[in-house]
């Protein structure tokens, strides 16, 4: 389904700010599969995601989604087969723009957009049905700009959106981070009914460490641009939130070794 | 009274314009001069083809269309190259500025006895009242030919004020405000938002260029300076529109702007009236759009400051 084979990022090269995001990660998911994606800060999560989803191109390896090269495809083109809900609960919807309008637009995503009247009446009847089964009565408010709704409100919207067309790959990138708890749960249990009722192929990236042991059928832990841990099948389900907090442990205590062991050959030999 | 009529037909025509700026400025925040370059070239095309005895029909569309081309030719130095968004718009108007003279041939294009799109609905109006007398119009009386191209510009105006209200509840029309509004977003929904930006100046200088082309034909003149400060002139009618409306609804942003544009105008017709230096008009009209976009800041300051030291 997708395949990333040897992806590798370098932002600001040769530059004091050089950071390697991505040093030639190699990960295969299957048809249906709901991978979490854990790391520590910087350890190349949401770049990763990035790269799927077009935000910048790579400097080397391949990428490879529903048995199509997309690896030079422009952000916009991908989004034919990609699906994306942000972190940002501001960068999913239109502010400006109403509820009714912003789902119109997701209803188009990756087809042509031509001089067709865009909210018939056929088409205002199917978002009310589909906002109703948000429960958070935003039906009635169809007509409403999204800038005058919560974080929690646009991010169940961006998940719709970024599901109405059925995408091969749906993207989420913390969305719940920037959320009070109960929005947070709400949105959560949203994501995982979508997620099921369509059979979604899902990337999620999540800092909750309850969100990683309880979803997903395979959770793959970052570090340093690179994939460390990979859990599926029985493994996976044994984990539990203090085991994947162990392996943070470990990934710590091993940087800092390595930066007192380099401190103390310096002291040595310099 | 004449002076009236003709303030409004003015104003009417350059509500063409500030549709246009309302476009490149509100929709896309795109901070678009080609708009000085663009209104004379409509108006430079529009002449030289009616001297060619070119239909006037044709003239302004011709005109649109030379327009659009030009805005399409900003935002692809933008988006394709990377330059700057005000620079783009600088580059095309300066280069506007001798491509205007070629079409011209020189500085000016009278249009005395050619027909145009007013003397079309002079005639019009007179062959409709049977008389090219005056008529009185709540006591005042006023030429057949004025009241008719007031009538005309308000018609004209008005289609196509709809056909763009129309354009922004299509997939595409919509599609673009989003570009404007969200670029991100927009783009994760399989846009290609410069595209959306090139097709977004194209429309917004087409525009442009056709009010240069009415006003040409109004005037019975094309003149190659007559697009300096225009972009302000524009900006300033969009920014009365929003006041005069309030609301940030499209339908509602669209017929505020010509109504700004038509007060506006009514406004300078009263103040030059008044005694008003026409050489003071450009200065005047930059310090009225400066005080508006700085006026509500300072209040808004002002009031958080007030709150500060209540609490």
């Amino acid at each position: 389904m997708l395949a990333l084979t040897r992806i590798a990022k370098v932002f600001g090269r040769a530059t004091p700010n050089e950071v390697r995001a991505l040093q030639g990660v190699d990960l295969t998911i299957e048809e249906g599969s709901f991978v979490i994606v854990i790391g520590t800060n910087g350890s190349g999560k949401s770049t990763l995601l990035n790269a799927i989803a077009g935000t910048f191109f790579v400097d080397s390896g391949s990428i490879e989604l529903d048995g199509r090269d997309i690896t030079a495809w422009p952000e916009h083109r991908r989004a034919r087969l990609v699906g994306r809900v942000f972190q940002n609960p501001f960068s999913g919807t239109a502010p400006g723009m109403t509820i009714a309008e912003n789902l119109v637009l997701a209803a188009r995503r990756g087809e042509s957009r031509g001089l067709g009247l865009a909210l018939k009446a056929d088409m205002r009847k199917e978002l009310q049905d589909r906002v109703a089964r948000l429960n958070l009565g935003l039906e009635r408010r169809l007509d409403n700009v999204i800038g005058t709704l919560s974080g929690g409100q646009r991010q169940a919207l961006t998940l719709l959106m970024a599901s109405w067309v059925r995408p091969r790959l749906l993207l989420l990138d913390e969305h719940t981070a920037a959320l009070d708890p109960k929005s947070a749960d709400h949105v959560i249990h949203l994501s995982q009914d979508i997620v099921s009722r369509d059979r979604l192929t899902t990337l999620m990236v999540t800092h909750s460490m309850q969100q990683a042991s309880n979803l997903g059928d395979r959770l793959i832990m970052m570090h340093r641009g690179r994939i460390i841990h990979d859990y599926s099948g029985a493994e996976r389900r044994r984990l539990r939130p203090e085991d994947l907090l162990a392996r943070f442990e470990a990934v710590r205590r091993a940087e800092q070794l390595d930066e007192s062991a380099a401190e103390m050959l310096r002291r040595a030999y310099v | 009274m004449t002076l009236l009529v003709g303030a409004l037909t003015i104003g009417l025509i350059l509500s063409l314009l500030a549709l246009g700026v309302f476009i490149s400025f509100r929709i896309f925040e795109f901070p678009d001069i080609t708009a000085d370059g663009s209104i004379t070239l409509g108006a430079a095309l529009a002449a030289a083809l009616l001297v060619q005895q070119v239909h006037p029909v044709t003239a302004s569309v011709a005109a649109f269309a030379a327009g659009a081309i030009a805005g399409a030719m900003t935002g692809i130095i933008n988006t394709r190259f990377g330059i700057n968004r005000l620079l783009s718009g600088i580059l095309v108007m300066t280069a506007l500025y001798s491509i205007n003279l070629h079409i011209m041939g020189k500085s000016n294009v009278p249009l005395l006895s050619e027909r145009t799109l007013a003397t079309m609905v002079e005639r019009a109006g007179v062959a409709l009242t049977g008389s090219s007398a005056d008529v009185l119009i709540a006591g005042w009386s006023v030429p057949v030919r004025d009241v008719s191209v007031l009538a005309g510009a308000f018609v004209f105006v008005l289609v196509i004020a709809v056909a763009l209200f129309a354009f922004f509840r299509t997939h595409l029309g919509m599609a673009m405000q989003a570009a404007g509004d969200n670029a991100q977003m927009i783009r994760a929904l399989g846009v290609n938002v410069d595209t959306m930006v090139v097709v977004g100046l194209a429309l917004s200088n087409g525009l442009v260029a056709l009010s240069g082309a009415l006003l040409a034909q109004y005037q019975g003149f094309a003149d190659v300076q007559m697009g300096i400060g225009m972009v302000v002139w524009g900006l300033a009618s969009i920014i009365i529109g929003e006041a005069l409306v309030g609301v940030r609804q499209l339908g509602l942003l669209i017929a505020g702007g010509i109504l700004g544009s038509v007060l506006f105008r009514l406004l300078v017709a009263i103040a030059l009236r008044g005694g008003l230096d026409p050489n003071d008009l450009k200065l005047v009209t930059a310090i009225f759009v400066f005080a508006a976009l700085v006026l509500p800041q300072m209040a808004r300051h002002a009031a958080s400051l007030r709150q500060k030291r209540a609490a």
